[in-house]
């Protein structure tokens, strides 16, 4: 079957001991571009860029804290696609895949709830206050916490993984109220800055926007990195009786199904 | 003149479909025809009072933990009446929610245990409407004596009388959002081994919205000002919930049931 072809391909990675090759080869390059985007854009950001008009430099934590907020959102999406896949097509890596987003995914949330407490203190004399972004982001914690908790409570890891996946696709109404929050209320956050369909429009100074920009996709690839060394891990142990599990153990190369092309 | 609303009725009543209504035509049901909707969603009714009517005396222990909680309020907090007063509509919300929260947990369990979801998935009648029917009745039967003692929960917490019936009114609708969401839950967690608190974990998060637009109209309310938006807005979340969360709790049933 030739692997050419976009659908042929994705079928063929679908089987757990391909996708297990396959990540195994991405990940270093992945991690590898990753820590080179990070020191791009934090010595942009903390070193290259200048300080701000009214926050001085305080405003720096926005390198760490924007990016994680970012991909909080996106990981819950993922998370959701994934858990989608699985439910409806019934694909087993899906079923894997939507369950390690979710540490990662509560880890950004919480990435972004501290270091915006920490911004806080200082810009707005105050660690926390209920307004609709911060309000909404934490909920959106407690819904990571929610899947994670749900999958974990089942013996049956898959039926397990399908529960949680419900769970996250009901929760992903939030994602709408986290990111237009500061539109539809009137918040203490800061409003819309940085737009993506018109860079242009942007509020942010280009040499502040470019090292966020370079810290986003370092989160981006990060992430990408860490699913898929904790897909591998997972496929591990939910296939841990068949062969090709032991063939790995065993230390011999993994047989992978399908003719190469 | 046929008035609009007539006119709307009789279109409604002609678009339901037959199931629903059989004995419109005046025939009896044929025997190998499966019960209706209607039929079946009345015997589930009965079913579930008649369980709620055998064990009666645990409906009284959510009551009993509100209103334990309630008196705990001023203990903790002092007994001044200027200070009860103006907590008491959002401490009352969130101790009605609190004491939801365990009956919700067990809303499918003693079913799922005994197979009686199964039949269930394998009825003729839609496994949404008979979610929808095992929701009302465990408002009717866990959430409405909560709300009945209101009235004297607030009297202990020194709550200003024109408040309550606004908070009459935003229970009603929040908490029937409130069981319609933790049916899914629920459903979910029916199946997980060892739930305990798994179900707040899960139901607190999407109540927090629920909670902020309740205690909203019961705040304005409280200082004079306009309390219908809230109320609105509760509404709203309540139809879409009523629509949408049985098909939910459905498909989470099929999640939970398939071994």
């Amino acid at each position: 079957m030739s692997r050419s072809y976009l659908p042929h391909w994705m079928h063929w990675l679908g089987s757990p001991p391909n996708f297990y090759r396959f990540a195994g080869a991405l990940r270093p390059w992945l991690i590898a571009v990753a820590l080179v985007s990070a020191a791009v854009g934090l010595y942009g950001g903390l070193v290259l860029a200048p300080p701000d008009y009214q926050q001085g430099d305080a405003y720096r934590i926005i390198f760490i804290h924007v990016p994680s907020a970012w991909m909080s959102l996106f990981i819950y999406a993922t998370m959701a696609v994934a858990g989608l896949v699985a439910l409806v097509w019934r694909v087993k890596l899906a079923e894997v895949i939507a369950m390690e987003c979710a540490p990662t995914g509560a880890a950004f949330t919480f990435i972004t709830l501290v270091t915006g407490s920490l911004w806080g203190k200082p810009m707005w004399g105050t660690w926390w206050t209920w307004d609709a972004r911060l309000t909404s982001e934490l909920v959106l914690l407690f819904l990571y916490f929610g899947v994670i908790g749900l999958y974990n409570a089942f013996e049956d890891r898959r039926r397990g993984a399908r529960a949680a996946s419900l769970l996250a696709l009901v929760g992903i109404v939030n994602l709408p109220i986290v990111h237009y929050s500061v539109q539809w209320w009137n918040t203490l956050h800061q409003g819309t800055t940085v737009d993506f369909l018109d860079p242009a429009r942007s509020s942010i100074a280009p040499s502040m926007l470019w090292p966020l920009l370079v810290m986003a996709l370092a989160t981006h690839l990060y992430f990408f990195a860490s699913l898929l060394g904790r897909t591998r891990t997972g496929l591990l142990s939910l296939e841990s009786g068949k062969q090709w599990v032991r063939a790995v153990v065993d230390g011999q190369p993994a047989q992978t199904t399908g003719a190469p092309t | 003149m046929v008035s609009a609303g007539y006119r709307v009725f009789i279109l409604f009543m002609a678009s339901t479909p037959y199931s629903l209504f059989e004995q419109r035509a005046g025939q009896p049901a044929p025997a190998e025809h499966a019960p209706g909707a209607w039929r079946a969603c009345r015997a589930l009714l009965q079913r579930d009072f008649v369980l709620a009517w055998r064990r009666r005396g645990e409906l009284f222990l959510p009551l009993l933990y509100a209103v334990i909680v309630t008196a705990l309020f001023p203990f903790a907090l002092g007994p001044d009446p200027e200070l009860l007063a103006r907590i008491a509509g959002g401490v009352l919300l969130v101790i009605v929610v609190l004491a939801m929260l365990p009956a919700l947990e067990s809303m499918f369990r003693a079913d799922l245990e005994d197979g009686t979801l199964e039949q269930w998935l394998l009825a003729p009648q839609p496994l949404a409407l008979l979610a929808l029917t095992r929701v009302i009745a465990h408002w009717l039967t866990t959430v409405l004596p909560l709300i009945v003692v209101m009235p004297l929960l607030g009297a202990l917490l020194n709550l200003p009388v024109k408040v309550l019936p606004v908070l009459i009114v935003a229970l009603l609708l929040a908490t029937p959002l409130l069981v319609l969401l933790g049916s899914v839950l629920s459903a979910l967690a029916a199946g997980a081994r060892r739930s305990g608190i798994l179900l707040a974990l899960m139901l607190l998060p999407l109540a927090v919205p629920v909670v902020i637009f309740a205690a909203g109209a019961v705040a304005a309310a409280q200082s004079g000002m306009p309390f219908i938006a809230p109320l609105m807005w509760l509404a709203a979340a309540l139809i879409l919930a009523i629509v949408l969360a049985p098909l939910a709790c459905a498909a989470a049933l099929r999640i939970t049931v398939e071994a």
